[in-house]
């Protein structure tokens, strides 16, 4: 395997070098087969609305980008937080509280900018006082719930006329409704994404309407996933992994951990407010309860069953796992999540979707081949 | 500013000063590439390192025994940042590195290898050693460098094995060589063969002496094993319940009563 790779850089195709860079040990899929099933499902999802309820799908899909924010802080960097939803909120709120404010399209885009900064940057303060007072492992994963659970008290209390941002009101339980409607660009060159649908007339399908706001999402998803794998791909990406298994003998490396850790939680803020927007933005609402413990759980539920490794199980992980949840009756559908996620942790524990990729590749070669396989055409040593 | 400097200054004056006064005393040219100035440090009540003047000449091999407990792991740490020093400071290549992280440390070129064997387990052999390597080469040198680190560790054809599934002897070779790979100044190596059968601690042995001849790394070996310090160091230190007891050349150490004493586990 590695006696081919020395000089083979030089003539591999255009496709080939460009497809490495989302290429290397720190994700699944690396044969010509998994971008061509990429590129299915991708194909898959575009059409979707054309035969099902791309309305709920789209809200799975905004999920997802909190799925990832999780899966690359946790899953790649090792700190396990349960506090995406803070930044997701703070994301939503800073969305809602702009946007109202400057209700016009330069205003609404700003606002989708400030929920994404807001995200990050109180991802950077909380992730300052923790990895910078040398807060680890355990310690880290209680302050984030604790930071949940402080939250979704501040905000429920918020119901008092005095709770306003200049035309906005924070409204407590009730909410912040009459978040006006997603419009990108500036005034005269603006698009509206949302209500604003666009009729479609397929023949043997017939007449439907497609959302832009679907449309939004899902290049949205597919550049996070894409651009995720090539960072967890890259140079950082191997130190974000080193951190996560070892701390000690990664600073013993020269890695500065500490920033690392900081960085990388920053990233998964400004992501999980990314989610936040799109959240907030869809339902043109938000209240406390994406504060809630139980939305709080949610992320490690998604990725702890999809694979805490994988950014590609984390995506399928929610989309399935909203999709069982929204269509079962609410206790039934938890007691179901409950009994999933301990059945992965005993049975699967490294998760669903790595699980099936080895199935895959055992099917495909035979037992016993499956540690060679996975690189067929384009062997590892490329990334470098 | 020109405090900064004066203060800078006296940093770098004052462990040279010390050394110029031990040249004068045994006419040792050599220059001090490490010490540490009366080094304290305390876990609570318990006091781990007692007043430690320890230092290390560039290119030296000098070991570092003592009993169980005696602080040889609190020095090397203490040494690398993982511990905050109580009270003393180190020195190293004539600045005072007493408050620097870790990272800092090795970045001015200090590396270790810890105790138990510390690989990254779930990534491959070729992955564990790019890690230090990625820092300061690109490209063709990169690989070069890895498949040099690879081969030196005795691990060509493992290099797509998880490194949690070599075994103990190779783990140990495996680390020496990514701690190495930095190309340090200074290498660290806290218990190398413990654990290891003789055919593995005369590989080891070996690795040690080369890089200490053919680069030049200047080494510090935390050993119990005496045949195997007397194979590979000149200078030995020994610790006893947190302080240097005995410092010298190896034959002197090893036929010493009151070593063998403290090592036999008589009265302190």
């Amino acid at each position: 395997m590695s006696t081919n790779s020395a000089n083979g850089e030089a003539d591999r195709s255009l496709p080939s070098r460009l497809r490495s860079r989302f290429e290397g040990p720190n994700t699944i899929g690396e044969s010509r087969g998994f971008w061509v099933g990429f590129a299915v499902a991708v194909a898959a999802l575009a059409v979707y609305p054309a035969f099902g309820d791309g309305s709920q799908l789209s809200l799975f899909m905004v999920l997802a980008l909190l799925g990832l924010s999780l899966s690359v802080v946790w899953g790649y960097s090792g700190v396990l937080s349960f506090g995406q939803v803070v930044f997701f909120g703070i994301g939503a709120y800073t969305f809602g509280v702009v946007s109202i404010n400057f209700a016009t399209p330069g205003g609404i885009t700003a606002a989708v900018v400030a929920g994404i900064v807001g995200g990050g940057l109180s991802a950077a303060i909380l992730g300052y006082f923790m990895f910078y007072g040398g807060v680890r492992d355990v310690y880290v994963t209680i302050i984030t719930l604790v930071s949940t659970i402080v939250m979704h008290t501040f905000m429920a209390q918020t119901a008092g006329s005095e709770w306003a941002i200049g035309e906005a009101a924070l409204g407590g339980f009730n909410g912040m409704p009459d978040i006006p409607l997603l419009t990108l660009g500036v005034e005269g060159v603006s698009y509206q994404f949302i209500y604003n649908p666009f009729p479609m007339r397929i023949i043997g399908i017939g007449a439907f309407e497609i959302s832009p706001f679907y449309y939004l999402v899902l290049v949205l998803l597919v550049g996070t996933y894409l651009g995720l794998r090539a960072l967890v791909n890259s140079d950082y990406g191997r130190v974000m992994v080193a951190v996560r298994e070892d701390e000690d003998r990664t600073e013993m490396f020269g890695y500065n951990v500490t920033r690392v850790k900081f960085v990388v939680f920053t990233l998964g803020g400004a992501l999980a407010g990314l989610s936040g927007v799109l959240y907030a933005a869809r339902n043109v609402y938000i209240d406390p309860t994406v504060f809630s413990l139980l939305f709080a759980t949610l992320p490690v539920i998604w990725v702890s069953i999809g694979g805490r490794k994988s950014l590609l199980g984390a995506v399928v992980a929610t989309l399935a796992i909203e999709y069982l949840r929204i269509s079962m009756a609410g206790e039934l559908a938890l007691v179901l999540l409950g009994t999933l996620l301990l059945v992965t942790i005993l049975v699967l524990p490294s998760g669903f979707v790595p699980w099936l990729h080895e199935q895959a590749i055992e099917t495909r070669l035979g037992p016993g081949e499956a540690g060679e396989a996975d690189a067929p055409d384009a062997p590892s040593e490329v990334s470098d | 500013m020109s405090d900064t400097e004066t203060e800078s200054d006296v940093d770098s004056l004052g462990p040279n000063v010390r050394q110029t006064a031990a040249e004068l005393a045994t006419g040792d040219r050599t220059e001090t590439l490490l010490q540490t100035d009366g080094l304290v440090k305390q876990f609570g009540g318990f006091t781990a390192t007692d007043d430690v003047d320890f230092s290390v000449a560039e290119g030296e091999l000098r070991c570092l025994i003592g009993p169980n407990g005696a602080g040889k792991s609190t020095l090397l740490n203490l040494i690398t940042g993982t511990y905050e020093a109580s009270d003393g400071s180190i020195y190293y290549n004539g600045h005072d590195i007493t408050d620097l992280d870790p990272h800092e440390r090795v970045s001015r070129g200090i590396s270790m290898k810890f105790q138990v064997p510390s690989v990254y387990g779930d990534l491959s052999v070729r992955e564990n050693v790019r890690l230090p390597v990625q820092q300061f080469a690109d490209g063709e040198e990169r690989r070069r460098l890895v498949a040099e680190a690879i081969e030196a560790a005795g691990l060509t054809g493992y290099e797509d094995v998880d490194a949690g599934q070599l075994s103990h002897g190779q783990q140990q070779q495996l680390e020496i060589g990514m701690a190495a790979a930095l190309e340090p100044d200074l290498l660290l190596l806290d218990e190398p063969v413990a654990g290891l059968d003789v055919a593995e601690r005369e590989a080891i042995a070996e690795r040690i002496t080369r890089l200490n001849e053919e680069q030049g790394i200047a080494f510090v070996v935390i050993e119990h094993d005496t045949d195997f310090v007397a194979s590979i160091a000149e200078e030995v230190t020994v610790l006893h319940n947190g302080e240097v007891f005995r410092e010298g050349p190896v034959e002197e150490i090893e036929s010493d009563p009151e070593v063998q004493r403290i090592y036999l586990g008589g009265e302190s």
